[in-house]
Parts: structure tokens; C-alpha cells; sequence
């Protein structure tokens, strides 16, 4: 019962993680239609941009601050740099190139830092919390961990229901010329959800570090787990991400708990085709009617 | 592509004209016989003299690597006609090999089937394992396929680590290498059977790229709906696709551990399946000539880079990331500049060529050069002059 327990928390904790990765995705998708496959790779490269910070004396806050800005900063550089050029060409381009962005900044990150797993500091302690008079998988950290993506999740569904800005991003990924015709900046509202994405991807960085050996490749199995959570969700709702990531957590904690934790991939795998097949547009997406 | 109605009557001209119109008979490649069979083969041959000079003048170290190059070849001869002339696309191509390369190395170590049968084995295999793939990625649109292959390339190695009594763990299982007739080098005899098996993929490739099949498989890349209307069965034509895809990926993979002596899946990662999409583009995808240039910048790539990082003197372990950097750097390049790759640019050149010997004569021939030629100007979107046509005939009855 304990080590079943013990399972359930860790995947609710890496859960969370993948629920911030899947609202990366999902927030890109929204807004320019693709999948950046690079989100996990950009994550990786500003955690270690903090890692760097924090070598060099610098407190764990402002080195976090910082890799959340520096996310949004690249987020929204890549966005005018590479997506933008790449509009009204057939869909399958710009998500290569987010796959070549894939393995450059790998690339960059080996170089500098070089392929040798490390350990990342955690912001709060990672023994876990004694409830009556055991001792849970379920750390202080952990419990920053939910809090933060939660807060995350909310943040974003509060702006795109209750703010202005959120209105008019919404309008611009629903229709673009329209929304041009209406006034609405529509490039910049795509930056901006871009900024936003990289920024939430910088976040999962920096709480799944921690967790895990700390090397330039750290993301690449995320990513894809995120990827399920953002299918599993419907790749569009913030909610549906949130959902996805808990049950695909938790579905990988189980398979790692009590088959083994080299088939976790293969599992998620096999989840990801399921949901495809049976309910290819999520548990939380409405269909969309393609015409030709 | 009918040439009777451009063929000129030679004897009634003046010699100028006569002339010009044996530049463009050349231009249009019709010193080649007109069917496929023939031509391909033909090409085999004159590929296999290359490629026996080549061998018999360089020495034993590149006698590996040429053999590399092959290898590469097939596997990216099979990943272009997936993608460039069906549309779909993989990232998990290193995992096909996996398959490939180790059942040639369990085949070696149980059961006594001979080179040919444990390398059509291991193809058959991988090839099994793609349509398995292939199934539910017909049903996908790209970007959940990418997700989907991506995890493969993921996840599959790690099976090898579960299941270590069988596939070796780590260290992985050990291949011995064909043994070579006479006074041959084995380096030098397994290079050429691996450049002759490369010959034989393509040729059959390019065979089936001008089949019924390839017709198939480029209607379904242009539009799926136009072409399930014309009678073909779109899922299966896919499934077929990455089924031979896969097959060359395999095949590919056995093939490149008789070089290394050992299967493990370290030699497999991820960045690998994306080096091979690299090198896909780079060359041009769709393009079966174009492999080549894929197929040498994959592997002459580490050495350059090497080499580079010394000239900068960055450390020896930024060497191994600079590759995989280049290939990133040339994925982007490829899609925001020219994403019919290197062949595409040599084409360009050859077009524009012609045209300045041969004068304006040629701009009558229909469609120039590129018409027999089945090359995308997206990665995966039609640009050939007729599917051209096929698309504003498209946007025709959209709109």
C-alpha cells in the first residue's frame, strides 16, 4: 500500500511537469498551428542558463526569474526569426525547423556545459513530508512544484477568459484576417503567445531538473511525455493540459513503479497511439471539421 | 512525359538547329532508353564502375567509410521516398535500423542462414515493424506522426536495457563481418557489398518510384481526398510507404554493424533519426540522386567537425556536438531557404546551364528539366510542374 502511494505522488509530481510542457505546446499550437518541438530543448538551454547564474554566485530567485524571462525572450526571438518567414508555406515546414532548433541548441548546450549529468538545486528541501508517522514520496519541493503549474494553468486561463489581451489572442487564432481587419496585431499577439509558451517550457525545466540527471538531453523524454499529456488534453485547453499531464504522470509512474522504468517511453507510446486512435482530438478538444 | 510531340525532324534543319536539338535531347536525359527497367539498370551499371574505381583507388580506411556512405544511402533512400514522394515523415528511422542491426547480430548468433539470408531477414523484419508503425500513422496528419516516430526513436532502445539477456544490455552483441574471398581485404569486400546493395535498393526505388505505386504515392502526398476519388486506397498506400521506408532502414542497419562489430544503442540515439531527416533534406527530398549527397555529409560530417573545433580550438567534446548542430542548422536553412536540398540546387544550376548553351530553343520544352523528375519544393509539398498544374486545378474548385 505504501509503495502504491509512494507511486501515485511521485506521478502526480511529474504530472505537473508534464502538464506545464503540455500548455507550451498547446499554447503554440493555438496560435501558429504546429508543434514546436524545440519547446523542450529551449527549457533545457535557459535551466542551464540558471544553472550557469547559479554557479556563478547568484541567488536561486533571480537566477529563476531570469531563465523564466530569458524563456520568453528566446520564445519570442524564434517566433519572428524562424516561424514567421515560414507563413502560408505547407505546415510540415515550420515544424521541421522547430526540430532542427531541436538539435542545435542540444548541440549548443553540449558544447558549452558539456555531456556530463549533473545535479540541479532544488528551491526547497526534497526529503519527503512526514504525514503522521510516515514518510511520503511527496517532498516540500513537490509541493512548490503543483503550486507553481497550478498557479500557471490558472494564470493562463485567467487571461485568455477575463482580459482584453486574452480576448484578442483568442480572436487572432481563430481568424487571423479578421482579426487584422478588426485592428487586432495579430503578429505580435503570436510573439506574445510564443513568449508565453517558452517562458511555461522554461518553468518545466526548472522544476524537472531537479528530478532528474541533469545533462543537455534531460528534456527530450519530457517533451514527449508532454506531448502525450497535450494530446491526451486536446492540445488546446489549458484544463485539458493540466488533466493530461496528471493521467499520463501517473500512468508513467505506475508502468515505471511495478514493470520497469525502461519501459515508461514504450508505454507512453502505446497511450499516445491509443488516444489517437479512439479519440484522436483528446479528452477535452472538440472536432474539427476539415473541408477540402 | 511524352517526347514524340517535341522530337524534331533532324535531317530537314540546318545544322544549328540540328545541334540544338541534340543538346536538348541530352537536356532531357533522352541518351537514356525510355523505360524505367532499362534506364535504372543501366545507371546500376555505370554507378557500379564508379564506384569500383573509386574503391580500388583509395586505401583501406576509406574502403569503411565508402561503405558507410552506402549504407546511408539506402537508409536515406527509403526515408526520401517517404517523405518527399508520400508526404509522410519520421523521426524514428534510427529505431528501424535498431530493428535491422540487431536481428542480423541475433541471426549471427543462433541460427546459421548466410549473409543474404540474415540481411533480407533483418529487412523483412524492419520492414514488418514499419508496417505495424505504419498502420495507425496513416490515420495521422505530420505532426502527430513526428510525436509518434519521436517517441519510437525514444523509446525503443530502452527495450534493450529491460530485456538485457537477450539483447546484451549496454554493451550490446557483437557481429563478425563477412569473410572475404581470395587475397581481399574483408574492409574492402564488405564495402562493396555494401555499395552493391545500395545500387540494388535504389534501382529498385527508383523502379518503384516510377511504378503504379509511386503515381499512388504522390497523389496521396497532393491531396489525400483527390486521390482516395481516383480509386486509391489512401491508408494502404501509406502503410505501404513507410513499410519499404522501414525495410531500407533495416536493411540499412544490419548492414552498418557487419562495419562496426557491434550492436549496441548507444550507436543509435535520437539525434541520429534527426541526422537522418537532415541529410534527407540536405541532399533533396524525393531525390534519389540526392542520397548521396545526404549520405556523405552524414558521414564525413563528424570528421569535419572535428577538425573545425580543433581550427578553434573549442575542446575535443564540443567536436561531437558541432555535427549535430550542423544538421540542425542545415534543417533550418533547408526550410527557410531552399527545401529541395542540394539536388535541387544542382538541377537549378544544370537548368540554367542548358539554357545558355542551348539558347532559348529549350524554353519551349515543356516543363524544362524538372518535369520527368519528381522534385517537391516543400519537403513534402508537390513542385514538380505537373503536380503544379494538379494544384491550381485544386484552388480552382475551391474557390
Amino acid at each position: 500500500m505504501g509503495l502504491f502511494v509512494d507511486i501515485l505522488l511521485s506521478g502526480v509530481a511529474q504530472g505537473m511537469v508534464f502538464a506545464a510542457i503540455a500548455l507550451a505546446l498547446g499554447l503554440v499550437s493555438r496560435a501558429t498551428g504546429i508543434v514546436n518541438f524545440a519547446q523542450g530543448a529551449m527549457g533545457m538551454f535557459t535551466t542551464f542558463i540558471a544553472f550557469s547564474l547559479l554557479s556563478d554566485g547568484v541567488g536561486y530567485w533571480p537566477a529563476f526569474v531570469a531563465a523564466l524571462a530569458l524563456g520568453a525572450v528566446l520564445g519570442a526571438a524564434v517566433e519572428r526569426t524562424l516561424i514567421r518567414p515560414l507563413q502560408g508555406k505547407p505546415a510540415l515546414n515550420p515544424v521541421i525547423v522547430t526540430i532542427g532548433l531541436l538539435i542545435v541548441l542540444e548541440g549548443a548546450a553540449g558544447s558549452i556545459w558539456g555531456n556530463v549529468a549533473r545535479g540541479f538545486p532544488a528551491a526547497f528541501s526534497q526529503r519527503g513530508l512526514v504525514i503522521g508517522r510516515t514518510r511520503v514520496a511527496f517532498s516540500h519541493f513537490d509541493v512548490f512544484l503543483v503550486c507553481a503549474v497550478v498557479v500557471l494553468v490558472v494564470a493562463i486561463v485567467a487571461l485568455f477568459r477575463w482580459t482584453n489581451l486574452g480576448l484578442r489572442m483568442r480572436a487572432a487564432a481563430f481568424s487571423p484576417e479578421v482579426s487584422r481587419l478588426l485592428g487586432v496585431r495579430v503578429g505580435r499577439l503570436f510573439t506574445l503567445a510564443w513568449a508565453l509558451a517558452c517562458a511555461a517550457g522554461s518553468l518545466a525545466g526548472l522544476l524537472v531538473a531537479p528530478l532528474s540527471s541533469f545533462s543537455p538531453y534531460f528534456m527530450d523524454l519530457n517533451l514527449v511525455y508532454g506531448f502525450t499529456a497535450a494530446v491526451l488534453g486536446g492540445l488546446l485547453s489549458p484544463v485539458g493540459a493540466l488533466v493530461g499531464g496528471l493521467v499520463t504522470g501517473l500512468a508513467i509512474a505506475l508502468v515505471g513503479g511495478y514493470v520497469g522504468p525502461d519501459l515508461q517511453p514504450i508505454a507512453a507510446l502505446a497511450l499516445l497511439l491509443l488516444v489517437l486512435m479512439v479519440r484522436p482530438q483528446g479528452l477535452f478538444g472538440t472536432t474539427k471539421v476539415r473541408r477540402v | 512525359m511524352t517526347a514524340s510531340h517535341t522530337r524534331p525532324d533532324a535531317e530537314a534543319r540546318p545544322s544549328g538547329a540540328r545541334a540544338r536539338a541534340a543538346l536538348r535531347r541530352v537536356a532531357r536525359r533522352q541518351w537514356l532508353p525510355n523505360q524505367p527497367l532499362v534506364r535504372h539498370l543501366i545507371l546500376f551499371v555505370v554507378g557500379a564502375g564508379l564506384f569500383y574505381v573509386l574503391t580500388v583507388s583509395v586505401g583501406a580506411y576509406n574502403d569503411y567509410q565508402i561503405g558507410e556512405i552506402a549504407v546511408y544511402a539506402i537508409v536515406l533512400g527509403g526515408l526520401s521516398v517517404l517523405t518527399g514522394l508520400n508526404g509522410q515523415f519520421s523521426l524514428g528511422h534510427g529505431a528501424f535500423m535498431i530493428i535491422g542491426a540487431y536481428t542480423l547480430a541475433l541471426l549471427q548468433l543462433h541460427a546459421d542462414v548466410g549473409l543474404v539470408g540474415e540481411l533480407v531477414i533483418a529487412a523483412v523484419i524492419a520492414a514488418a515493424a514499419g508496417a505495424v508503425v505504419g498502420v495507425p500513422a496513416a490515420r495521422l496528419s505530420p505532426p502527430y506522426l513526428a510525436g509518434v516516430t519521436l517517441m519510437l526513436a525514444l523509446g525503443l532502445p530502452q527495450l534493450s536495457a529491460q530485456y538485457g539477456s537477450v539483447f546484451g544490455g549496454e554493451q550490446g552483441l557483437t557481429t563478425t563481418p563477412p569473410a572475404a574471398p581470395g587475397t581481399l581485404s574483408p574492409e574492402r569486400w564488405l564495402a562493396w557489398i555494401q555499395l552493391f546493395c545500395a545500387l540494388v535498393v535504389l534501382v529498385l526505388l527508383a523502379n518503384l518510384v516510377r511504378s503504379r505505386f509511386g503515381r499512388a504515392f504522390r497523389a496521396v502526398r497532393d491531396d489525400d481526398v483527390a486521390a482516395a476519388v481516383s480509386g486509391i486506397h489512401v491508408a494502404r498506400t501509406k502503410v505501404l510507404a513507410f513499410t519499404v521506408s522501414a525495410g531500407c532502414a533495416g536493411l540499412g542497419g544490419a548492414l552498418l554493424v557487419l562495419s562496426t562489430g557491434v550492436v549496441n544503442v548507444g550507436e543509435f540515439p535520437l539525434s541520429l533519426s534527426i541526422a537522418l531527416l537532415a541529410a534527407m533534406v540536405f541532399g533533396g527530398a524525393g531525390s534519389l540522386v540526392g542520397v548521396w549527397w545526404g549520405a556523405v555529409a552524414l558521414v564525413y560530417m563528424p570528421t569535419w567537425s572535428t577538425s573545425l573545433s580543433q581550427h578553434l580550438s573549442l575542446g575535443t567534446s564540443a567536436a561531437a556536438y558541432l555535427s549535430d548542430a550542423f544538421f540542425g542548422v542545415v534543417l533550418i536553412i533547408a526550410m527557410l531557404v531552399s527545401p529541395a536540398g542540394v539536388q535541387g540546387g544542382v538541377r537549378r544550376i544544370g537548368q540554367l546551364l542548358w539554357r545558355t548553351v542551348a539558347g532559348p530553343a529549350l524554353e519551349s520544352a515543356p516543363n524544362g528539366l524538372a518535369a520527368r523528375d519528381g522534385t517537391p519544393s516543400g519537403v513534402a509539398g508537390g513542385g514538380v510542374a505537373t503536380d503544379r498544374m494538379n494544384q491550381e486545378t485544386k484552388e480552382r474548385s475551391r474557390s
